[in-house]
């Protein structure tokens, strides 16, 4: 019981670590709460499913393309709605980003319609369905286990990305110090976009990966699993990106023993009492620091 | 090599360049002295496009420069050294230097720039895995010097290098200074210690709230009256 619950929770805190890394990357490089974030994750999973049953792409090519269609939504959300308020005072770009979240989900609604949708099973792979491991009564699927490996991959790629290469290098700079930064002949803008689109394509594989797991999508899906990955972001030390890896996997885990043991009713409370609990006591938290450091 | 034409900037409402006109020819050490506020370091963030530049222009062999974005400006061979150094506090040293020769690609070229850093300043190899913040200010300087020197500039750009440091450690920066102008860099000093600047540079302007009210070869400034009494605290 205690063995599947942390299953359970790890599957669902990579989940969330892949969500947080984006608001805790975006904040590290441009100090804003990039609230429409969740709305990137949904799209994810709209844009996987609508190659999947329109275009009529296979399973990976189809998550291989939503996420490059996140990254350019991500791009251009930046471009067209925090660009201009690079300058203004902080709370214009926070109220714009809730803006941004809004219209991304009525957008959504509008062009997918109100009601949840399965995720088309006959395009998922067949082996994913089965069990890989039944020991007593834990049991482990396929798909679980392919959700660790993506999530720690994509982690681990990123990683590398941020400690090895120069952009990763430019990344961490201009979080330090942006004037620097720029005297340093980083193109500033280059590297927010690359930002942008490096936490939006983790975010959709994320959304997909919950589409599947839970077989259900629907327009309103980022506000939750956004405001839980934010929660994550924030447990680890918002700008953190190490911090929003263990943020989302302590997250998920308290979650399901939260509801495990006490009861599935307290499953969402977990996550608010969490953030509620790291502002009160530990604003900076687990790992914080406001600028994003080695992974 | 620079030439700056009736420069004025501002912050939000405040003016703080009214009319700065200046040059520097290739192979100069140029400085600007002036006391605390008098624009200075405006003046040289106007020059990397930092500050935006409201009225008057600003040129760059013979390219205008005025409206261009601080990474061109860098890519065009001219690297800041900031007042306070700026160091990225959670790079390494070693992450530090290679920012600084961010816009370029030649490796090799890179391995051997990093090498005559550490030859110039030696602490810097010994620190070389430790983060930018661990190091003293001397140190800090030290690193934001060899930074900048990453970039291969042509024009350098210097703001107060000698602020906050042991006598016995702005020595050994000024040795540096000529030492990088010897081998060819052209430089822009911005200095409060307006003795040392005049001593290593070749000509010197004189700010005053944000305009240029003297010019001319060190020599000329080290005797004049005037600047003797306001920057040198003789007479
Ligand atoms: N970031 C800023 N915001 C508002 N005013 C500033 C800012 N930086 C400098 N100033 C003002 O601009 C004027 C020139 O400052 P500065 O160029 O830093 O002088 P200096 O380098 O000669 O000491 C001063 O009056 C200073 O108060
Ligand atoms: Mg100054």
């Amino acid at each position: 019981m205690l063995e599947q619950q942390l299953i359970n929770g790890l599957t669902l805190g990579l989940i969330y670590a892949l969500i947080a890394v984006g608001y805790t990357m975006v904040y590290g490089v441009i100090q804003l709460i990039n609230f429409a974030h969740g709305e990137i994750y949904m799209l994810g999973a709209f844009f996987c499913v609508t190659f999947i049953t329109a275009v009529g792409l296979p399973f990976y090519v189809a998550i291989c393309m939503a996420m490059i269609c996140c990254s350019l939504c991500g791009i251009l959300l930046d471009i067209i709605a925090y660009r201009p308020l690079r300058k203004a005072p902080r709370l214009a770009a926070l109220i714009t980003a809730i803006g941004m979240s809004i219209f991304l989900q009525n957008l959504a609604l509008i062009i997918w319609g109100s009601r949840s949708k399965p995720f088309p099973q006959m395009a998922v792979p067949g082996y994913l369905k089965e069990k890989a491991l039944v020991m007593g009564d834990i049991s482990l699927t396929w798909l679980q286990l392919f959700i660790f490996a993506v999530a720690i991959s994509m982690m681990f790629g990123l990683f590398l990305i941020i400690n090895k290469t120069r952009i990763g290098t430019a990344m961490r700079a201009l979080s330090q110090n942006k004037t620097a930064a720029a005297l340093m002949g980083i193109n500033v803008n280059f590297v927010i976009s690359f930002t942008f689109a490096l936490g939006s394509a983790m975010g959709a594989v994320a959304g997909i990966l919950v589409s599947v797991y839970y077989n259900t999508l629907y327009p309103t899906m980022g506000y939750t699993a956004g405001v839980k990955a934010f929660a994550a972001a924030v447990l680890g030390g918002i700008g953190s990106v190490p911090g929003a890896m263990v943020g989302g996997i302590v997250l998920g885990v308290a979650e399901a023993l939260g509801a495990g043991y006490v009861s599935s009713l307290y499953r969402d409370g977990v996550a608010y009492a969490v953030m509620i609990a790291v502002i009160i006591f530990r604003p900076s938290g687990i790992l914080g620091r406001s600028v994003i450091d080695k992974a | 090599m620079l030439e700056m034409w009736g420069v004025q900037a501002y912050y939000g409402n405040i003016q703080a360049l009214k009319d700065i006109s200046l040059s520097v020819q290739a192979g100069e050490i140029v400085t600007l002295i002036g006391a605390n506020g008098a624009g200075k370091s405006t003046t040289l963030m106007t020059i990397s496009s930092v500050v935006a530049v409201r009225a008057g222009s600003i040129s760059f062999e013979g390219q205008d420069i005025t409206k261009m974005s601080t990474d061109r400006v860098v890519g065009l061979g001219i690297t800041q050294v900031p007042e306070g150094r700026m160091i990225f506090p959670a790079l390494t040293v070693l992450e530090n230097l290679r920012m600084g020769g961010y816009l370029r690609k030649d490796r090799d070229g890179l391995k051997e720039d990093e090498e005559h850093a550490f030859q110039l300043f030696p602490i810097l190899k010994e620190r070389r895995r430790q983060h930018g913040g661990t190091l003293s200010g001397g140190e800090q300087q030290m690193l934001a010097i060899a930074r900048a020197l990453m970039a291969r500039p042509r024009l350098l750009l210097l703001d107060e290098p000698s602020l906050g440091l042991a006598p016995i450690v702005v020595e050994n920066i000024f040795e540096v200074i000529a030492q990088i102008n010897a081998e060819g860099t052209t430089i822009l000093l911005v200095e409060q210690n307006a003795q040392m600047a005049l001593q290593v540079a070749h000509r010197g302007y004189v700010l005053e709230t944000g305009r240029v009210t003297m010019s001319g070869t060190s020599s000329e400034l080290l005797a004049d009256p005037k600047v003797r009494e306001a920057y040198l605290g003789m007479d």
